[in-house]
């Protein structure tokens, strides 16, 4: 059995966000994999699976997802070392600090050395990461700006939007992948969602034919003009 | 204070007459906002001037806008000056209030743009109707609106303030007005206000209420319609909709409340509401190479989620049309905020510029789809087909269709 944990989605979902659980849940059920989503909701306990999600989240409810996750098991459970998939507000707050609401800066979960600081202007549009030699598709919308430490890996090069900082974008740790690019990221890239889904399942997965590719084949088309 | 109309104002005034009535002309536009735009130049404080001296009502939220305008403007009766074709911001309220000297007057107005509007005009009421994720590519977060009508209703002074009991953001915009007439109406989507506005801690919602621990809760109502039938301030009212839904009973409820206050008698207004089947083409039955098509306009998730539940579960056919340009909101991510599992046992057939998007949203969530490429082969019913369409979507079936 997949347990995917979809982490405060009332929190941290304001892009569709949630959209990556059902896809993740979906590509593992039609390979004939058992999987289940599991909500866990504020003033839920965080359970134990195969991969936790975090969304994108609006500041106020950001800070109270950071708040509410320090002082649950999930540090301890990521650290022992299971799996995070993050985007948006959930890369910042997996980071040391993150400012949201002004200049303020908060505690992040410290799970990944990366700081966020408010950017100088939104980053809001397409963006466009290479990935392992694929373009990964996705759009983003945050105004934070954040910088790795020299030995964190970033997730790839921006080559069209902010991500991050202008350069790169997300992060990639053994256990903690993040992306700036939020909501359903998973659906309009099915390469990568099967790559987030094999680390998960801890095994090489055979191809899937879906109506998602011509989906991501179109985007990529449509951005590189 | 504004200044008393000069001669400025009325070269504006002037222009804008001339300037729409030109784009119409040369068929190079609806003839609205270009308008408004010239005027607003010649003269900043036009929107001040053209709305002196006469009722005006305010109506903003993220849906429902324009059907609750509607339903004011039908309600109130007589001649009532409205920006119904839709443009919501300055330049379009400034062509509509150029365009007629009725004292009456209702505005939709954008909600980035409810400050400037009401400042502007000193409105007698203002209808706040619901806030939820719309368009988060242009107008970022909900709760910064929420946080500007606040500050713009703690210091507006002598205005009715009608609204959403049940949305806490709303509750949170105006709580801290004068004079507020709270609304108990349907509304389902509370997603974005499951963390408190106030303190950011849990929001607890039971039994037709909700409550934050620092206090922050529901407010006492004077209008209900959750429970038939609809009680405006006393007065009990036989709500009988042409229009479908039960957000456009919510509607009716706050349009019927609003006018209340700027002294239109209520059973006349019911009467006159009730009636109304059509607003701006949407719920219109119209026709397309031998389809008969119902238009309806659906273009958030908390919109989509209402509309979908006024289909019929009898497996007809069901035509989605999903565009992301920039009046849309370019980021279709939305789209899994939708519960299109309610489409399951119907064939959804995928129209529109992302219609890749909507067909894999479909697929993960086991709907039956078929992306649209040959218009021409589309299969032939018997039934009237529901098209559900976001904004520039809607404007093109409304385009391509004619009346049925």
């Amino acid at each position: 059995m997949l347990t995917i944990a979809l982490i405060y989605p009332e929190l941290l979902g304001t892009y569709g966000d949630g959209g990556n659980a059902l896809v993740l849940a979906e590509r593992a059920r039609r390979r004939g994999f058992e999987s289940e989503v599991i909500n866990v909701g504020i003033g839920d306990e965080v359970p134990d699976a195969a991969i936790y999600l975090l969304g994108g989240g609006e500041d106020g409810p950001q800070r109270l997802g950071a708040d509410l996750l320090r002082a649950s098991s999930f540090a301890a459970r990521v650290r022992d070392g299971n799996f995070v998939f993050a985007v948006c507000a959930g890369l910042q707050l997996l980071g040391t600090t993150f400012c949201v609401e002004g200049d303020d800066e908060y505690e992040g979960l410290g799970l990944v050395e990366a700081t966020t600081t408010r950017g100088e202007a939104r980053s809001v549009g397409e963006l466009v990461v290479r990935v392992d030699g694929r373009a990964l598709v996705g759009f983003e919308n945050h105004g934070g700006r954040t910088l790795l430490r020299d030995d964190v890996e970033a997730l790839g090069a921006v080559e069209l939007g902010r991500g991050n900082d202008g350069v790169v974008d997300g992060f990639r740790t053994p256990d903690v992948w993040a992306t700036y690019a939020h909501g359903p990221v998973l659906a309009m890239n099915p390469w990568f969602a099967d790559k987030v889904l094999g680390r998960a399942l801890g095994r090489e997965l055979a191809p899937l034919v879906t109506i998602a590719d011509q989906l991501y084949d179109e985007r990529v088309a449509a951005l590189a003009r | 204070m504004p200044r008393e109309t000069s001669f400025r104002d009325d070269v504006a005034k002037g222009a804008v007459r001339t300037v729409n009535l030109l784009s119409r002309l040369s068929a190079r536009g609806s003839g609205t906002v270009i308008g408004g735009r010239v005027g607003l130049t010649i003269a900043p404080d036009l929107l001040a001037n053209l709305a002196r001296h006469r009722d005006v009502v305010l109506v903003s939220g993220t849906n429902g806008k324009t059907t609750t305008t509607a339903m004011i403007t039908t309600g109130w009766g007589g001649t009532v000056t409205t920006n119904d074709t839709g443009s919501n911001m300055p330049e379009g309220l400034v062509a509509a209030l150029a365009s007629s000297k009725s004292r009456s007057v209702v505005l939709e107005v954008d909600e980035a743009w409810l400050s400037d509007v009401a400042r502007a005009t000193t409105p007698k009421v203002i209808a706040l109707l619901n806030l939820s994720r719309d368009q988060l590519d242009r107008a970022n977060e909900v709760r910064q609106i929420a946080e500007r009508w606040r500050v713009l209703l703690a210091d507006l002074g002598d205005v009715m303030v009608v609204a959403n009991a049940n949305d806490p953001l709303v509750v949170y915009a105006a709580e801290l007005a004068a004079n507020v007439a709270w609304c108990d109406v349907p509304t389902p989507w509370t997603t974005d206000a499951v963390s408190c506005p106030r303190c950011t801690k849990p929001l607890d919602f039971a039994n037709g209420s909700w409550a934050s621990e620092c206090g922050f809760a529901k407010p006492q109502v004077l209008v209900t319609s959750d429970a038939a039938p609809l009680v405006v301030r006393g007065t009990a009212l036989d709500l009988d909709l042409q229009l479908p839904g039960a957000f456009n009973e919510a509607n009716a409820a706050m349009a019927l409340t609003a006018l209340s206050y700027v002294g239109v008698d209520l059973q006349g207004a019911l009467e006159r509401v009730n009636a109304l089947s059509s607003v701006a083409g949407r719920f219109s039955l119209r026709k397309w190479r031998g389809h008969r098509l119902r238009l309806l306009l659906a273009k958030n998730p908390a919109g989509f989620s209402s509309m979908l539940l006024t289909l019929k579960s009898d497996g007809t056919d069901v035509w989605v049309a999903i565009n992301a340009r920039l009046a849309d909101g370019r980021d279709p991510s939305w789209l899994y905020d939708v519960p299109f599992e309610l489409l399951r046992g119907h064939r959804v057939f995928c129209f529109g510029d992302r219609r890749l998007d909507l067909a894999t949203r479909l697929d993960y969530a086991d709907v039956e789809y078929v992306v649209v490429t040959d218009e021409s082969t589309l299969p032939a019913s018997k039934d009237v087909t529901s098209v559900l369409a976001n904004y520039t979507a809607f404007q093109e079936w409304r385009a391509r269709t004619k009346p049925c």
